[in-house]
């Protein structure tokens, strides 16, 4: 990335109006991608003196600050108790922890990397996203969205439920991006997300549906894992192909099933 | 434009363009214990510790570091050569590329985790890459060094 200034804005008003003054100035997270982009840009908004690095109890929700690095919620104990911890367990996932020092949520967040291993326990869970102009919308609704308009990422909300949760990643060593990633979680509903298809995470909705919808048994669990691999679009590149992809969706469903559903055989 | 840090325990003011790395920062003022690796984020030789927490230093820019306390080996001299005589006893030390960037890992570890598990570190050195070596001797110099510091 090439930068022509910086700024450390004092609070968020200023941000936003320093975003908005050329189309070439852009909000920084941690930086840590900085350098897997070309792009050519005007002034770069640090908002480290915000203080969008929180992590709060709020009872029915933890509130996340859009600047938290990923290794305060891989440490975070509040987190660890939803889901059996799938949060942690992604984010601990990436890279070494000399990055996750640095990588911010709210940057993770915003740069919708296809590769994620963050989107696709967060998209099995309740999250919203709070944006400084928009307002709040669910992290589905975000992802979904194509084009929008200029914003800052505020805060993360993860809302509370009680339930089972099962992640994982399969990658080829500690430090390189998912060949594929798979959450599983069950709270009244069963939710299954495949994420680095190499594309953006995505709900196994039909499978979801068919496993919501039947008795747990063997069958029902291998059927539903066979529908995941069936209806989720994966692509091909230098990680992986197509079909291998397609092969390990359906195996990481299966087991996801199993563990959230208690379902030993 | 300038920026004002404390680096090694000593304040520092450099000038700096928006659009450098700290890692070349410090290359440029002659501190090259700070290796350059990868310089994507990946092998961990560039790792310095800010505010006590390594990072790569080839991914933070300069400017960003107004306020920050820096440390690089030669902040940890005693702490490193302690660790560097462990690493000689156990046979973990082949060309030494990066023996600064895991001292100060394990300085940080040790800052952090009181009593670490094999678990522990194993998981805090993922981000140190060692091409010479492979990581038991490594390991086991790192827990004898812990022990019995």
């Amino acid at each position: 990335m090439l930068l022509k200034e910086y700024a450390r804005p004092k609070d968020l008003h200023e941000a936003y109006e320093l975003l908005l003054q050329d189309e070439h100035n852009i909000i920084i997270g941690g930086g840590a991608w900085l350098k897997l982009t070309h792009k050519e840009v005007n002034t770069i908004i640090d908002l480290h003196s915000i203080g969008l690095h929180e992590i709060i109890d709020k009872g029915d929700h933890i509130e996340i600050g859009a600047m938290t690095s990923l290794r305060q919620i891989e440490k975070n104990e509040a987190i660890k108790g939803y889901y059996d911890g799938i949060f942690c367990q992604a984010v601990k996932s990436i890279m070494g922890m000399n990055i996750r020092n640095l990588a911010t949520i709210g940057g993770s967040i915003m740069g919708k990397y296809s590769f994620s291993d963050i989107f696709t326990p967060l998209l099995a869970m309740d999250v919203s996203l709070v944006f400084f102009k928009s307002g709040t919308m669910t992290l589905e609704k975000y992802l979904e969205t194509k084009r929008m308009e200029k914003d800052i990422l505020v805060k993360i909300l993860l809302h509370k439920k009680e339930g089972r949760g099962y992640f994982h990643t399969m990658k080829k060593t500690h430090l390189d991006f998912a060949v594929i990633n798979c959450a599983v979680t069950k709270t009244d509903k069963v939710k299954i997300v495949i994420g680095a298809r190499p594309s953006l995470a995505v709900r196994a909705t039909e499978a979801e549906e068919f496993i919501n919808t039947h008795e747990i048994n063997e069958a029902s669990i291998l059927a539903a894992a066979k529908i995941a691999k069936d209806e989720i679009k994966t692509g091909n590149n230098a990680r992986a192909s197509k079909e291998y992809r397609n092969e390990l969706i359906e195996v990481y469903v299966k087991r996801g099933l199993q563990e959230v559903l208690n379902y030993e055989g | 434009m300038k920026v004002n840090f404390t680096l090694n325990h000593h304040p520092e003011s450099w000038d700096v363009d928006p659009n450098e790395y700290f890692l070349d920062t410090l290359r440029a003022h002659d501190i090259t214990s700070v290796r350059r690796g990868c310089d994507t984020t990946s092998c961990g030789v560039c790792t310095v510790l800010m505010d006590g927490k390594p990072v790569p230093s080839c991914s933070v820019l300069s400017i960003s570091l107004e306020g920050k306390t820096i440390l690089t080996v030669e902040g940890i001299k005693d702490s490193a050569e302690r660790l560097a005589e462990r690493m000689g006893h156990h046979g973990a030390d082949q060309c030494g590329y990066c023996n600064p960037s895991l001292a100060l890992t394990v300085y940080a570890m040790k800052q952090e985790i009181k009593h670490p598990t094999d678990q522990d570190i194993s998981e805090y050195l993922v981000g140190n890459l060692c091409r010479c070596t492979g990581y038991k001797g490594q390991e086991e110099a790192i827990k004898l060094f812990l022990e019995e510091e």
